[in-house]
Order: structure tokens, then sequence, then C-alpha cells
């Protein structure tokens, strides 16, 4: 945490974020290109699911970011709430969309996936119904902070509903182990190794740092338009 | 203590609570949240005709026939201990297939068949190219799922 703390300044993340950026777009750039080759190219179709198993290389890492982006949301959550980190606000009101938009993803891409291979868009089984309240959740996280007249109020709600939701994250994990459910077990991240083929895992551990990478810079970016935008509110709130 | 310290106790304590009540509820409403009953549950549950839920298992193999017109498909769906005879008219999805997970939503006949309204299959955790499934076929390492 101490590493981090330089981060907390709003002025010295901006210097941070603008030395980062540049590179971290060209980074991007770059393995989403080698990425969409693996994932679409090379890559062989699946023994049973054909071509279809591709969907797979956008809808795992949207899965894991989906997850990971409201982890983010509930850790700034808590050092808003505790330690009062200047940063942490505005950087939890950008990255709820961007968490959002993962989540929405990989709800859509699992339903397109689903129609040909179970034979439905939805069902109402563990994982799916916890990862479509995760969706929800984000979405009552970008409401509720932006309920308020007052900012901070809004920041406080949201940053005590990001630590509710986080309850959710162990359940979507392990819904497939606790329950019997329609979506199939952990096939990366499971005792014993992944259960995927080397051809077929490469590309996904590809695309899914590369997302990652994503991520990163599109919180990055909307965290310094957050900056901008209270330094522009305080300004016209004291003229 | 700091109030800092508090607040971290407070958050800290308040998610244990949460936590505790979350999985209070979940093991409480274990019946609901499950999908489907495997063949043995229904067998211990001694579900009434009539009533409307999903079974889930393994198409036996070799029990898969269709009708004549090709409409009606009767199959078994087995856990590897009890196995339950399913009867279904219409389209069923890509991945049906003898020795593959299936969950069938419908209700059981006086007679103990299942009569099922809508077929899904089901997908396991294992992803290869055909010829790596091919090659393990050949060499006798293939392990159906339990």
């Amino acid at each position: 945490m101490a590493d981090l703390h330089f981060l907390a300044n709003p002025a010295r993340f901006r210097r941070f974020s603008q030395r980062v950026v540049p590179s971290l777009s060209v980074a991007t750039a770059l393995m989403l290109a080698v990425g969409l080759y693996l994932a679409l190219l090379q890559s062989p179709p699946d023994y049973q699911q054909g071509d279809t198993v591709r969907i797979m290389f956008v809808h795992v890492p949207s899965a894991w970011l989906a997850m990971a982006g409201y982890a983010l949301l509930a850790g700034l959550g808590a050092s808003l709430l505790i330690w009062r980190h200047p940063l942490a606000a505005l950087m939890a009101r950008a990255a709820a969309p961007v968490g959002a938009g993962f989540c929405a993803v990989c709800l859509l891409t699992g339903s397109l996936w689903g129609r040909p291979m179970w034979g439905a868009y939805w069902v109402w089984d563990a994982r799916l119904t916890s990862m479509l309240l995760l969706f929800f959740l984000y979405l009552g996280h970008i409401a509720l902070s932006r309920a308020y007249d007052e900012p901070d109020r809004g920041d406080r709600a949201a940053a005590i509903l990001a630590l509710i939701g986080v309850i959710n994250l162990p359940i979507i994990k392990f819904s497939v182990d606790w329950w019997n459910t329609l979506h199939q077990p952990a096939s990366v991240a499971r005792l014993g190794g992944p259960s995927i083929h080397p051809s077929i895992l490469v590309p996904l551990l590809w695309m899914a740092a590369t997302l990652f990478l994503l991520f990163v810079l599109l919180v990055l970016l909307r965290t310094d338009t957050e900056i901008d935008r209270r330094r522009l509110e305080n300004a016209e709130q004291q003229a | 203590m700091t109030p800092k310290r508090k607040r971290l106790w407070l958050v800290v304590g308040s998610l244990a609570v949460l936590g505790f009540a979350a999985t209070l509820v979940l093991t409480a409403l274990n019946d609901n949240i499950v999908f489907f009953y495997s063949p043995t549950q229904i067998a211990e549950k001694n579900i009434p005709p009539e009533r409307r839920f999903r079974m889930g298992g393994l198409v036996e193999a070799g029990s898969v026939t269709k009708s004549a017109d090709g409409q009606v498909t009767s199959f078994k769906v087995t856990d590897t201990h009890k196995t339950v005879a399913v009867v279904y008219r219409g389209l069923l999805p890509d991945l049906f297939r003898e020795g593959q997970g299936v969950i069938a939503e419908g209700s059981l006949g006086a007679d103990g068949v299942f009569l099922a309204r809508e077929i899904l299959a089901k997908h396991d955790e294992n992803y290869m190219p055909s010829e790596v499934a091919k090659a393990i076929k050949e060499a006798g390492q293939w392990k159906e799922r339990k």
C-alpha cells in the first residue's frame, strides 16, 4: 500500500498517468492486433464447439475483468471510507462504467454462445444470475454516485454499495461448484491445472492480458477526466 | 483507537457479518438455487407427477432412439447410479449426443417416464482441437465425465 500512496495525490496521479498512457496505448493496440490473429485465425476450432469456441476469447477475459473491476471498486470504496483518499472516489467514478461495460460484453457474448451450444440464450442458473446481479451492482454504483447534489455524499453511498456487493464475487466464482448449474465449471483457475488445450489456452490468456491493458488504459484516462471535472466544478463554485 | 482504525474495523466487521448472513441465506435456499436434480436426487425426493422441474445427467450411451417421423426422441439420462427414461418432441441442441451432459425440463409421467418440454445441452470444461480429441481417444486415454 505504501508504494501506491503517492498516487493518492491527484496531481501526482496526473503526472504518472500522462507518462504511462502513450506507451500503454501503443502496447494495447499491438497486443490486440496479435490477439485477434491468434484468436480468429491461428487457433484451431474446438472438437465439439467448432468455431463457436472463439467467443470464449472475449467472453472469459470480460468476465474476469468485470469481477476484477468490481474488486477494484470495493478496494477504492474501502480506501475512501477508511482512509479518505482523495483520489479513490474519482477513480471509482471512472472505473464503474468500464467494469459495467466488460460485464455487459460478458453477458452478451455468453448469451450468443449459449443459443447454439446449450439451446438457450439465457437460463436462470446460479452462475448466470450472479453475473447479472454483478451488472446491476455496477449500474447501482453508477446511479448512486451521481444521485446527490453534493458529489461527496454520492461517492460515499456508492462506496458502501461497492463494499456490500463484494460478497457477490466469491458467489460468482464458486457458483459452479456449490450448486449444479448449466454453466460449465472453471477451466483455467482450477485445481489440477487448466483443462484447455494449449493451442486454445494461449490465445485466451493473450486476450486476457490485452483486455487487462485496455481496462487499465480506460480507467487511467477516465480518472484524468474525472480529476478535470472535479476541478472545474470546484472552480465554478468559487466563481 | 484512531478514527482510521475504528473505520477499518467497522468495515471489516460489517463485511464479516454480511458474509455470514449471505452464507446462511444461500444455504437455506440451496434447494431453489440448484438448476437441476440428478436422477438419484429424483429417486430420493419422490417428486409428484405433473410437477415441473429440471433434471440433469449424461445421455446414456446407446439409449437414443427416434420415432419413425424423427420428431420424438427417447433416451435415458443417468448419473451412473440411477437412470431415468426421457421422451422429448422437438428440436435438439447441437451438442446433444450420447455420453454428453444434458438438462431436461418437464415433468414425470405416472409411469415414471420424464416428459421433457425443453432440452438443454450441457457443455463441459474441456476445450481442445479435434485432432487432439481424436489422438486421446485412439490412445485409449479418453475419460468420460462422471
